[in-house]
């Protein structure tokens, strides 16, 4: 490590994936020398933001001094050799305590690797720990983890999104350079879009869910959030293909996305639903507006057009995932894995167990789901809002004979402050331009377009036809250039200084 | 679509497994019923003759040869698990003792 000095942050901290992959394979830098320096900078801030769970320190040392004894030895690396990433905390890892953000799976250290991991792993990238988020993945500002809040780095008053609300701070405080979320209502696209960096949903199927805590099965999905597009298109290449161990794996051709990157609309045709711009903060109009006019100029072409159903989806939402949920949250029983609250007979077993290790969303989303999957209910509710679903699939599959992408705004206001939604209906409104996308299963993008008059990040989301992220990523491309933060960061403390470079500029 | 009354707001928690204190079930009561109230948009809806979506995309199921594959150790199989005895889990009686009722929860 170099000097002490602590005006700025090291350049490390914010080097792309691309660019760290590069420098650590030309010999510029150690894969050791970039670990260290992501290790220090997350002893120095993280207490203050409070992104990770878990920082394994001793593994990524470990997998770091492995790419550079390869290196040494000539034996050919994976493309993020190297690069330092960081796990939300419902990805399963081996050896590595894994908690959903809950109490109940507290000192639960996983058996297994989940696929997304051990493609990261195969790839080369140096797993440096696990990240807060809501518990189970059920919330939009993280405030539901059980075990400690996460500020955004933009504005410590505020929330960093949820559900995944320590990846998108911990990669806009270039604490690693990507990390891993999931999105089952906008878990991933929400906190990129409050934090100022990239997040990507792919379609569904595109990305294994095998040893990933499930919240609702049918609308998880697992993607990216990095400092840019082409970052994305990196990290979403190692991760997505077809995995036999995940039913809903769809085994469909993976193109190089980075590819897609060819910084060209011309001819594009860009939805804008009407339903989307309805109601929003004037910042984020704005900022939209700008987003649309800087697509055109490059040869986009804007489609006015409409998504009937859009207001039933927040509805059929919170119907069909807490249904999902209470389902999938019945093994946590006290039995196989995790905490276990003892009493003198089995049901009350698992009733103290679950009453004792559950928080109150989760609480809540479970007694929701089990009465609207209720014998006499099942066809008022989940059967319905499965129609529903149907419905508002099929607007986008009309939507998109008259266009490749659509544009809308990925939240209707900027990062809100801690203690700001008072009830949980509130809350859910914040995913309301983001819940239509997993009922459908398309593929959808935030990527930062501007900051409001008060410093916040504004996300512009792209949502697509399905296995068609590749699309998401070009467009997504040109808006990141024309109206992206370009080398603006958080404010945030300096944290310390970088590794020293060899024979390069920072 | 009804607000919960109290007693189907204990039921569910029984349905649920979930053990919830007096105070839990009365902020239930009242946040289902709003979060209810809020989806009963969906009554409205038209959806004569929609098929259900399960899935997002169509998906087949797929098979695979039946066919012994690696799997995890017991031991590592088993090392999650609160309370053990060698390579069984121990759970407390799931019948109930003579003079003393059946099992139950949310109550």
């Amino acid at each position: 490590m170099s000097s002490a000095s602590s005006a700025s942050p090291g350049p490390a901290a914010f080097w792309s994936v691309a660019d760290t992959a590069r420098r650590i394979a030309a010999g510029e830098i150690t894969a050791t020398q970039v670990v260290e320096a992501a290790l220090a900078r997350i002893q120095a801030i993280d207490g203050e933001l409070g992104a990770f769970l878990a920082v394994d320190a001793e593994g990524a040392r470990a997998a770091a001094a492995e790419v550079d004894h390869r290196r040494a030895a000539n034996v050919p690396q994976g493309p993020l050799a190297g690069v330092p990433i960081a796990l939300k905390d419902v990805l399963v890892t081996r050896g590595l305590a894994t908690t959903a953000g809950s109490k109940i799976l507290h000192g639960w250290v996983p058996p297994y690797d989940a696929h997304v991991v051990g493609q990261l792993r195969a790839a080369g990238a140096v797993i440096v720990g696990k990240l807060n988020c809501d518990e189970f993945a059920m919330g939009s500002s993280t405030e539901n983890s059980a075990y400690q809040p996460t500020r955004n780095p933009w504005d410590p008053s505020r929330v960093p999104g949820g559900s995944s609300g320590g990846s998108s701070a911990a990669v806009a405080a270039g604490l690693c350079a990507a990390s891993l979320g999931t999105d089952t209502g906008g878990s991933i696209r929400q906190p990129a879009a409050f934090c100022g960096v990239v997040g990507m949903k792919p379609t569904y199927g595109r990305v294994s869910r095998w040893g990933v805590v499930a919240f609702a099965s049918s609308l998880d999905q697992v993607g990216p959030l990095t400092r840019s597009v082409a970052d994305a298109a990196l990290v979403l290449q190692a991760i997505a293909g077809f995995d036999p161990r995940d039913s809903t794996s769809l085994d469909a051709p993976v193109p190089v996305f980075a590819d897609a990157l060819t910084g060209e609309v011309r001819g594009l045709r860009v939805g804008l639903p009407q339903e989307y711009f309805e109601a929003m903060d004037d910042d984020v109009r704005a900022a939209l507006a700008r987003t649309a006019a800087a697509l055109v100029e490059r040869g986009a072409e804007l489609v006015d057009l409409s998504l009937p159903h859009t207001a039933l989806a927040l509805p059929a939402y919170y119907l069909v995932a807490p249904a999902e949920a209470s389902s999938n949250l019945a093994r946590y029983d006290g039995v196989r894995y995790g905490q276990r609250t003892d009493a003198p007979d089995l049901l009350d077993m698992y009733a103290r167990t679950r009453g004792a290790g559950f928080g109150t969303e989760v609480k809540r989303r479970i007694m929701l789901g089990t009465y609207v999957l209720r014998a006499g209910y099942y066809d008022a509710y989940y059967k319905k809002a499965q129609q529903v679903r149907t419905l508002i699939k099929r607007d986008f599959d009309r939507a998109f004979r008259y266009c490749d992408v659509l544009l809308t705004p990925t939240t209707p206001t900027p990062a809100f402050r801690f203690g700001a939604k008072a009830t949980p209906v509130e809350m859910y409104q914040a995913d309301v331009f983001t819940l239509s996308c997993n009922l459908a299963g398309l593929p959808g993008i935030s990527v930062p377009c501007g900051l409001t008059g008060d410093g916040l990040p504004i996300g512009a989301q792209l949502l697509g036809r399905p296995l068609d992220e590749a699309t998401l990523l070009r467009a997504g491309g040109v808006i990141e250039a024309a109206v992206g933060l370009g080398d603006r960061h958080p404010p945030g403390p300096p944290g310390p200084p970088g590794p020293p470079v060899i024979g390069g500029g920072g | 679509m009804p607000a919960l009354t109290r007693q189907e707001v204990e039921e569910i928690a029984v349905l649920a497994r979930l053990h919830l204190e007096p105070e839990e079930l009365d902020r239930m009561q009242h946040e289902l019923g709003a979060i209810l109230e809020h989806v009963a948009a969906l009554a409205a809806a038209d959806t004569t003759d929609v098929p259900a979506m399960t899935h997002a995309v169509p998906m087949d199921l797929r098979m695979r040869l039946d066919t012994a594959e690696p799997s995890l150790p017991v031991e590592e199989a088993l090392a999650g698990a609160p309370r053990r005895d060698g390579q069984l889990i121990v759970v407390p009686s799931s019948i109930a003792p003579p003079g003393r009722a059946g099992a139950g929860s949310g109550s």
